[in-house]
């Protein structure tokens, strides 16, 4: 079977944070101990909505040493594909589900001698586990959290009280925003910076810090896709000898999950590079979305990554 | 010309690079003897950022001293050997802000010292720019006492700790930034080549 390792787990608390953000406990279903993980790993949870079986990643935000439960927020996205209203309407206390092993894609450097994290609205949450990761080390941290109001700031209440010399947070509406040109220039050397957040803020941090001469390897940020809609297409698994049919709004690897093909995968959002498949043929174009592939591979034909890239064309044969 | 085109060798042995003008905002270049050559054939391509520059130099006998100093580094520092700069380097890095861009250049012992002190700093050693230049002699490590031995030149060789004939390899340490020497002869005494150049 693809993808980590799978627990069944029974949702014990499920808290409204904000108007657009809640928060769910997990705990094992059995009442055994759950693998501790590290900062910035994730959990994909599996929904059974109706005929559809969605799974999604969501960062765990609890502490990595608490073997007890995890928890994950989701933030409602009304005009996402359902996943989120999913676990926002349908999702009660009491219910089992299924999530997967921790996966992580955005660990800690512990070489680091100061983290440094940005964080845009819900992309706060694997930095809380970070957070409590480097408390119990004894890490040297600094946390930048921009949130659109005081009303949607997510854990802000929290993270003041508790670190209030760490903490810096900034509400759109008051525009407020990181001065990040000066919060780079002087940071001391061995500092890691992290960023979680909407594109937009990743893109931004990732091109300042490059232009402040901060060694790549140093920059670090996590962002998960979700699977745009798109024209429906055809492809043929040449392996299993099948041919699918991808709909509007599915994933040419749900589409191939759904024909009883076992594809591998971890993160579903275009950034771990599990699911990468070879291109036997084609003839049309590809809808490159992903963060995996370099953009030789991506203009080459000879390559996909079927959790959120798409095609369009006549022919498209998958080594599958 | 001081350049040499090492063969290619197992995934162990450190691949050098050549110096690229890098925005930052500051700059240390650390070079004996003919790594000098490298910083002055950057500073051609790249003069301005020679105004944010650091440079400790080790000349190593070599005479390069006056065309640094005519680059107008923001400070130039001339020592005996690497262990007398060793002090300024270390008092460098922990001052250091992020955006500061490490250059290395001349010997691999050199170049592998730095680079140990650089990435002890907090810098990846991916990002930390190196130019071989001049003595393609080695820092051997003895596996067996230990000893370091500096600048060997031939193969096998006598460690300068515990006398043993050592065969030299590619298999190099970051850690210890050194090459390691293994006993040639230790299956039959004193059955031992005749040494000859690393690379001959």
């Amino acid at each position: 079977m693809s993808g980590a390792e799978k627990i069944a787990v029974k949702v014990t608390e499920i808290v409204p944070v904000n108007d657009l953000v809640t928060r769910f406990r997990f705990e094992r279903v059995d009442g055994g101990a759950l693998p501790t993980f590290s900062g910035g790993a994730h959990t994909v949870v599996e929904m059974q909505d109706g005929e559809i079986t969605r799974l999604n990643p969501y960062s765990l935000m609890s502490d990595p040493m608490d073997p007890s439960a995890y928890t994950i927020s989701v933030r409602r996205d009304d005009k996402g594909r359902g996943g989120s209203l999913f676990m926002h309407q349908k999702v009660q206390v009491g219910d089992e589900m299924t999530i997967s092993y921790p996966v992580n894609l955005f660990p800690l450097d512990l070489r680091a001698k100061k983290h440094l994290f940005l964080a845009g609205g819900i992309g706060i949450t694997p930095f809380l586990a970070q957070i409590k990761q480097l408390e119990r080390l004894g890490g040297h941290w600094e946390l930048h959290y921009a949130c659109r109001t005081p009303a949607l700031g997510s854990y802000v209440d929290e993270l003041t009280a508790h670190h209030p010399n760490e903490t810096h947070v900034y509400y759109d509406d008051q525009d407020q925003a990181i001065d990040l040109k000066n919060l780079l220039d002087g940071q001391p050397l061995g500092t890691h910076v992290y960023v979680c957040g909407p594109k937009g803020m990743i893109d931004w941090v990732r091109s300042t810090a490059q232009a402040e001469g901060w060694p790549r390897e140093m920059v670090h940020y996590e962002e998960f896709l979700a699977p745009q809609p798109g024209k429906p297409f055809e492809v043929k698994l040449a392996v299993s000898n099948k041919v699918i049919a991808v709909g509007e709004h599915e994933s040419l690897l749900e589409a191939i999950e759904r024909a009883g093909v076992d594809a591998p995968y971890l993160c579903r959002g275009g950034a771990c590079g599990q699911c990468e498949t070879d291109v036997i043929d084609y003839a049309g174009k590809f809808i490159h979305r992903d963060h995996w592939l370099e953009e030789e591979q991506q203009a080459s034909g000879k390559k996909i990554m079927p959790c959120v890239s798409r095609f369009e064309g006549r022919t498209l044969v998958l080594d599958r | 010309m001081s350049t040499f085109a090492f063969p290619p060798s197992i995934k162990s042995r450190p691949v050098w690079g050549s110096f690229e003008p890098q925005s930052g905002s500051a700059y240390l270049f650390v070079a004996d003897a003919e790594g000098a050559e490298a910083i002055l054939d950057l500073a051609k391509v790249a003069p301005a950022l020679m105004a944010s520059a650091h440079i400790i130099y080790i000349p190593k006998g070599t005479d390069f001293e006056t065309a640094l100093r005519a680059l107008n580094p923001a400070q130039l520092y001339v020592g005996p050997s690497y262990a007398a700069s060793l002090p300024r380097l270390r008092k460098t890095l922990e001052d250091a802000k992020m955006g500061l861009q490490v250059y290395l250049s001349g010997s691999e012992g050199l170049m592998g010292q730095a680079m140990r002190e650089a990435a002890e700093a907090g810098i990846p050693h991916a990002a930390i720019q190196t130019e071989h230049r001049g003595s393609v002699a080695r820092r051997m490590q003895c596996v067996h006492c230990k000893g370091i031995t500096e600048d060997v030149a031939v193969d096998p060789f006598v460690c300068s700790h515990c006398g043993l004939n050592l065969f030299v390899r590619d298999h190099y340490s970051r850690r210890l930034a050194a090459y390691q020497g293994v006993c040639i002869d230790a299956e039959a005494p004193g059955c031992v080549p005749e040494p000859k150049g690393i690379y001959e």
